[in-house]
């Protein structure tokens, strides 16, 4: 019986292994400090008049990712660390539970949904800026907030019951305890779930296809669309040139990295602090 | 304690302007939580009103209608072709998927050495965090011409009398997508198995070794039945993946609107369609059509959801013997 299950764990590590070899052998020689700031060439497979194809770059593709990430956390952290606070801290009640719930289900539901809803709100509401920042943004959101209020409450919840006793036994009001000693104590877990969601909506194509919709350049302002790094593979991966592609598995290469890395970290991180809580 | 003091009740010592802080305090996360419910009642609500004239066209004949025709002079919008094909590709995901993620869930709680178990459960869970659009990626540019080069072939030749394997193998089609799916469902549902199985109680296990049952009797006997409704949660989570997943599905599915005829058909699943006809649809009533066919994944992934948490919580939180 071992061997039968030993060789299910072996399966399911070879499509792992080939993805990232694959993205390491096509995108690592591509890779360079100028490729992540040029701009997106012209596509382009074979010389043409003896001048070579332009490698270009994926530097609007990483700046957008970056300012719609950022600007995706700015909006949701906020509001996931708060209904997490109210989950968490106010438990015991009905609601708590019922948010615990309806985030557990919301981050099962279709990221592509979260495109369509922020779509068909501004096709209704404020057409001119269907194809955004904005939008974009807010489609991630969408897809962060559950994820935060999750990560969150899973943090609040390591800190000891008796932190919070002995800080009010002390007469220190109950938003300052939440604040300054429960949410602190928690910091290190808070900011990894919030890199793992982060990251998660830096990888998420599908949503932004109706919304940030991608665009050549780099940043035009929020009222306008923008390039991000999964909507570039999407595009450059059904492409025939090969500048493009070659482009493309740079990108997925970059994603990979940094998502591997900020798993990693994170998960040493919490067990370290789900350690430390024990008093181990 | 001693009788003579006077019993004074412990009272928090008064803070100037405690009680409306907390208030306001209260309230500000109190709205921040109703927003996380707000925002799922939103989306459907959204959902239904942009699907309204596709819905008055069609009714619930939409859930029937088996062809999806653009062109102007006969438009036509019928949902079968993709709920089919969703249905279809999560299907494949679940029947490869599932076996290799017990197995490896199995592995990784009853029989791998200890120092393997951790590195390894995490080089699984990591699977769950590449973004789509990549394994779609690697979809088209390998799995694609090697199913279509090594393993499609095969399949008709040994399984073409079923019916099921005929037809152009380009690998591009129905059958790509559901692998592709099942890479992608198996550390969500190899991960949330092992948790469920590391809950089985140790005097579970003893019990069953004590009346001298061998490991895999043990596993048999004593862990899988106790584990069962966490590893079906853990399916259906994963179930609910494979339905909703769209860049993996749109790049390795060949996109085409019409019922599937074998596994080796081009195809579009809903979450694919919406990728592919949202932002150009041809009209008003195929926009409010591809919303419909939204809402109804949108209904689909919400129950599966609550199907699966519903058993996960009550698995886990029975074992932690908590009421977190």
């Amino acid at each position: 019986m071992s061997a039968i299950t030993a060789a299910c764990a072996i399966a399911i590590l070879i499509p792992l292994g080939d993805i990232i070899y694959q993205a390491a052998l096509l995108g690592g020689p591509t890779l360079s400090f100028s490729v992540l700031t040029a701009g997106l060439p012209q596509p382009c497979s074979v010389p043409v008049n003896g001048v070579p194809c332009a490698v270009g770059g994926i530097g609007p593709a990483l700046q957008g990712t970056g300012i719609l990430v950022g600007l995706a956390a700015l909006v949701s952290v906020p509001i996931g660390l708060a209904a997490a606070i109210f989950a968490v801290e106010y438990r015991g009640r009905f609601l708590g539970t019922a948010i615990s719930f309806t985030a557990d289900v919301l981050t099962g539901v279709p990221s592509v949904i979260a495109g369509v809803f922020i779509y068909a709100y501004f096709v209704i509401y404020d057409p001119a800026l269907v194809f955004s920042v904005i939008t974009g943004t807010l489609a991630l959101s969408v897809i962060m907030i559950p994820i935060v209020t999750r990560t969150c409450e899973e943090a609040l919840r390591t800190v000891p019951h008796a932190v919070r006793e002995a800080a009010l036994a002390l007469g220190i009001p109950k938003w300052r305890t939440t604040l300054q000693i429960v949410v602190v104590s928690a910091l290190p877990a808070i900011l990894t779930g919030i890199l793992l969601s982060v990251m998660r909506a830096a990888g998420e194509a599908a949503p932004l296809l109706f919304t940030a919709f991608g665009s050549r350049l780099g940043f035009e302002g929020f009222n306008n669309p923008i390039e991000a790094l999964p909507l570039l593979i999407y595009n450059f991966a059904e492409s025939a040139s090969n500048n493009w592609i070659h482009l493309a598995w740079a990108a997925a290469l970059i994603l990979i990295i940094l998502i591997l890395i900020t798993n990693i970290l994170s998960r040493l991180t919490i067990a370290r602090m789900v350690r430390r809580m024990r008093g181990e | 304690m001693d009788p003579t003091t006077p019993s004074s009740p412990i009272r928090a010592p008064r803070h100037r302007g405690r009680g409306w802080t907390d208030l306001v305090f209260f309230g500000l996360v109190a709205f921040a939580g109703l927003f996380v419910i707000f925002l799922i009642f939103a989306i459907a609500a959204i959902l239904i009103t942009q699907s309204h004239l596709a819905f008055s066209t069609y009714g619930f004949g939409f859930l029937v209608g088996t062809r999806w025709n653009i062109s102007p002079t006969e438009q036509v919008y019928g949902a079968v072709p993709f709920i089919a094909d969703t249905l279809i590709t999560s299907a494949i995901a679940l029947v490869i998927g599932f076996p290799l993620a017990l197995g490896s869930a199995l592995f990784l709680t009853t029989q791998a050495p200890r120092w393997l178990r951790g590195p390894l459960g995490t080089v699984i869970e990591l699977l769950a965090a590449i973004p789509s659009v990549v394994y779609g990626f690697w979809g088209l540019i390998f799995l694609g011409p090697y199913m279509r080069t090594t393993v499609e072939p095969a399949l008709h030749r040994y399984l073409g009398w079923t019916g099921g394997f005929n037809g152009n193998e380009t690998g591009t089609d129905v059958l790509t997508a559901g692998v592709i799916l099942a890479i992608m469902v198996i550390p969500t549902i190899s991960a949330i198995s092992r948790e469920t199985l590391a809950a089985v109680p140790v005097a579970q296990k003893e019990a069953a070794l004590s009346l001298g049952a061998t490991d895999w009797e043990v596993t048999r006997t004593a862990m899988l039945p106790y584990a069962r409704s966490g590893v079906f949660g853990a399916t259906i989570l994963g179930l609910g993946r494979a339905l909703g997943e769209t860049m993996a599905v749109t790049m390795t599915i060949g996109n085409h609107d019409a019922l599937p005829t074998s596994f080796f058909s081009q195809g579009q699943t809903i979450s694919s369609l919406i990728a592919n006809e949202l932002t150009n649809s041809a009209g008003p009533l195929q926009y409010s059509a591809i919303i419909y066919a939204g809402l109804i994944l949108l209904a689909i992934s919400i129950a599966v959801n609550v199907v699966a948490r519903l058993l996960l919580w009550r698995v886990l939180r029975v074992s932690r013997g908590s009421v977190e």
